[in-house]
């Protein structure tokens, strides 16, 4: 997508195509030429993967819709029948149950590298803004997908979530209830649920395409965080990107296997294979392993309206990443300071993590009160300061005087 | 400097370790289930069908008195990776049940079981299974191996990954039936209530199910409740996971495909990149074409 593409079909047949839908010329432009800076390092392979696990989650998805029966009596037994009396149905659940799990990790690692080396600076905001909206939607389509399998999990999640919105004052009982299609969750919410985790994938889809528009717009970002200034910055996407995304994904996808054929429940609950039932309530409602952050964030606050506007706030922050980080250096790799305080962060998200799998109670509530903390003074505090006061080191003059060294 | 900061930040690991280690410790009020040895566990693992056959005898003789298990039917009995009855034995099984139909008249009548059915319940309704049960319905069996767990914990969790340990579920069901005994002094033990050390709260509704010599084995293992225990506790995993044997072997087939794939890849990527990836022949001014990978 950078300026005219110099691509002529050697057959026939797609040059009358090309002449009247350029098509050709777009993939070709898109990812055989695309110039991609030469020092990308295997975290950027995770963008590729992003886009395989959403082709398998939509895939599976839609074969799983075929034998799925969204109705309170049934959906239990309709995702039991899938996992005994559907051919290979037991390789379609794991693959999309374990797949929103890797979609997830997958996700973490790509947001994890943006935040590293500063993926989301001038002029990438928009990029990274789709990025957040991308998650977002991901975290509702999940949320959803989960509660259809209407386990006692699926169903204690779905009323503890939704039970959010009454928190809001005034309107909070009636937007529940407006959710809820009824008093209570039930078959109106079940019905819904499935409905729009059917549609959001092809939200999400759309919202890729733009991803990777303006991605393709201002270019990849690379470990130094300085533009490519000439060719020899730069390789052509195919063979180069191509190949080593290929790689790359090959070794993801064993991870993803070994989960789905050996450990397929693993990161599921056991609760989940009891059937939904209201009358009973699970000691510890616990949510999806790639929601537990957010939740320890929630339960760290002793209000539950201010939970649930930290809780919000805690995602809605990221988009205005761009603004907090006001160095001008955009690769941690040249900002000593920073480096420590992201893998700091780091660790706080995966301590929060653990401790939104745990009892609220005694020390877990002040250990997640500390990390809950940190979590928002790392994006309101410390990126701001950092900016002003960071002593950062001198950037190499091009991409390829950082590989080849200074005599090249 | 640098020593004493080194200090405060072990003292303060120190004593978030200790604070969360006693945690911990208070959360955990029931004891672990010992780790028992499945044929079904690991990579490789099957299912033994002589066990899965002693657990359906005991769960036929014993268990499906209260207990439901009604999203398995008679038909798997004779599915491949399961107990490996023949499709004859199965329908002889299937044909001692009554199963509840209509005639041609439209009136309700009850006929012989086939292999088509599933596993007839043991009360006409829940409100029927509680109430011959002192308030609490015996929950179904066919996912039961998967709903049970104890909690791992931290760091045991992350080994389970590598380790591949998934079988919770059996190791807490056989636990559980080995876990009756007197209350200690001073738990108050509620009526109708039975102490198990192994059931959440310890207070289970259930009765001890099985005692030894209770169920006759046709095949000389020992007519223990320790064998009945892991028995029964196989056969409902199996009846949870009846995919299991051909999840694990098409899983080893996916495996060697994909490590062989990613191999491939792998050697593709280094040629590919040959020329790019040498930085110092480019520096020294030589043709990275002529050199070797």
């Amino acid at each position: 997508m950078s300026g005219h593409s110099t691509y002529k079909p050697q057959s026939k047949v797609l040059q009358w195509i090309e002449r009247r839908l350029p098509i050709g010329g777009l993939i070709h432009s898109s990812f055989v030429v695309y110039p991609v800076p030469r020092n990308l390092n295997y975290l950027w392979t995770f963008g590729g993967i992003l886009a395989f696990m959403l082709g398998v989650q939509i895939i599976t998805g839609i074969v799983l819709a075929m034998h799925y029966i969204p109705h309170v009596d049934f959906a239990f037994r309709s995702v039991e029948g899938i996992m005994r009396d559907v051919n290979y149905g037991w390789l379609l659940r794991y693959l999309h149950a374990n797949g929103a799990s890797m979609f997830f990790l997958a996700v973490y690692v790509h947001m994890f590298r943006g935040i590293y080396y500063g993926s989301y600076k001038e002029p990438r905001e928009v990029l990274w803004i789709l990025g957040v909206i991308i998650y977002l939607l991901m975290m509702a389509t999940g949320f959803m997908g989960y509660v259809l399998v209407w386990g006692q999990m699926s169903f204690w999640a779905a009323t503890v979530i939704t039970n959010l919105f009454s928190a809001i004052p005034g309107v909070g009982d009636a937007i529940v209830t407006w959710l809820w299609g009824g008093y209570a969750v039930g078959n109106p919410t079940l019905n819904r649920f499935y409905s729009l985790h059917y549609l959001l994938p092809f939200v999400i889809a759309g919202v890729v395409v733009l991803h990777i528009w303006a991605l393709h717009v201002v270019g990849q970002n690379n470990p130094t965080g300085i533009e490519p200034k000439s060719e020899k910055d730069t390789v052509a996407f195919t063979p180069y990107a191509t190949v080593k995304d290929g790689f790359f994904m090959a070794a993801f996808v064993i991870l993803y296997a070994w989960f789905v054929f050996y450990i397929p429940n693993f990161l599921g609950h056991a609760d989940n294979y009891i059937p939904a039932n209201p009358a009973v309530t699970p000691t510890h409602i616990v949510p999806e392993w790639y929601y537990l952050p957010f939740y320890a964030i929630l339960r760290a606050i002793p209000d539950k309206l201010m939970g649930v506007i930290a809780l919000g706030a805690s995602i809605v922050i990221l988009a205005f990443l761009p603004w907090l980080d006001t160095s001008k250096v955009r690769s941690a790799r040249y900002r000593p300071l920073f480096r420590q305080f992201f893998w700091l962060f780091v660790i706080v998200c995966v301590g929060l993590g653990w401790l939104g799998s745990k009892p609220p109670e005694g020390i877990y509530v002040i250990l997640a009160r500390i990390f809950t903390i940190y979590y928002f003074a790392f994006f309101l505090v410390i990126l701001p300061l950092l900016g002003i006061f960071e002593k950062t080191k001198p950037l190499p003059n091009s991409i390829s005087e950082s590989v080849l060294g200074a005599k090249a | 400097m640098k020593i004493q900061r080194k200090i405060v930040a072990l003292a303060f690991a120190g004593y978030l370790g200790s604070t969360i280690a006693s945690a911990l410790a208070q959360e955990h009020d029931a004891p672990t289930p010992p780790r028992l040895r499945w044929s079904f566990s690991g990579p490789f693992g099957t299912y033994d069908q002589g066990q899965l056959q002693r657990g359906f005898k005991i769960y036929k003789e014993v268990c499906a008195s209260c207990h439901s298990i009604q999203m398995l039917a008679f038909r798997n009995l004779a599915d491949p990776g399961g107990p490996g009855f023949s499709e004859a034995q199965a329908a002889a099984v299937a044909a001692d049940y009554k199963i509840k139909d209509l005639d041609e008249k439209g009136e309700p009548t009850e006929r012989p079981g086939r292999l088509a059915d599933t596993f007839p319940p043991p009360f006409a309704n829940e409100l029927a299974a509680k109430a011959a049960n002192g308030g609490v319905a015996p929950p179904d069996m066919s996912t039961l191996a998967k709903a049970r767990t104890f909690e791992r914990g931290f760091p045991w969790f992350v080994f389970d990954t590598v380790t591949q340990y998934q079988e919770q579920g059996p190791d807490y069901i056989a636990a559980l039936l080995n876990g009756y005994e007197e209350p200690p002094k001073g738990f108050q033990l509620p009526q109708g209530g039975h102490y198990n050390k192994y059931f959440p709260g310890h207070n289970i509704a259930m009765p001890p199910p099985l005692q030894a010599g209770q169920v006759t084995y046709d095949d000389g293992a020992p007519q223990t409740l320790d064998q009945y225990s892991k028995d029964i506790a196989a056969f409902l995993m199996w009846a949870a996971e009846p995919h299991m044997v051909q999840r694990k072997r098409v899983g080893l087939q996916v495996m060697i495909f994909l490590i062989v794939l990613a191999g491939l890849m792998y050697f593709t990527k280094k040629k590919v990149w040959h020329e790019v990836e040498k930085p110092r022949e480019i520096g020294r001014g030589q043709d990275p074409r002529k050199t070797t990978v």
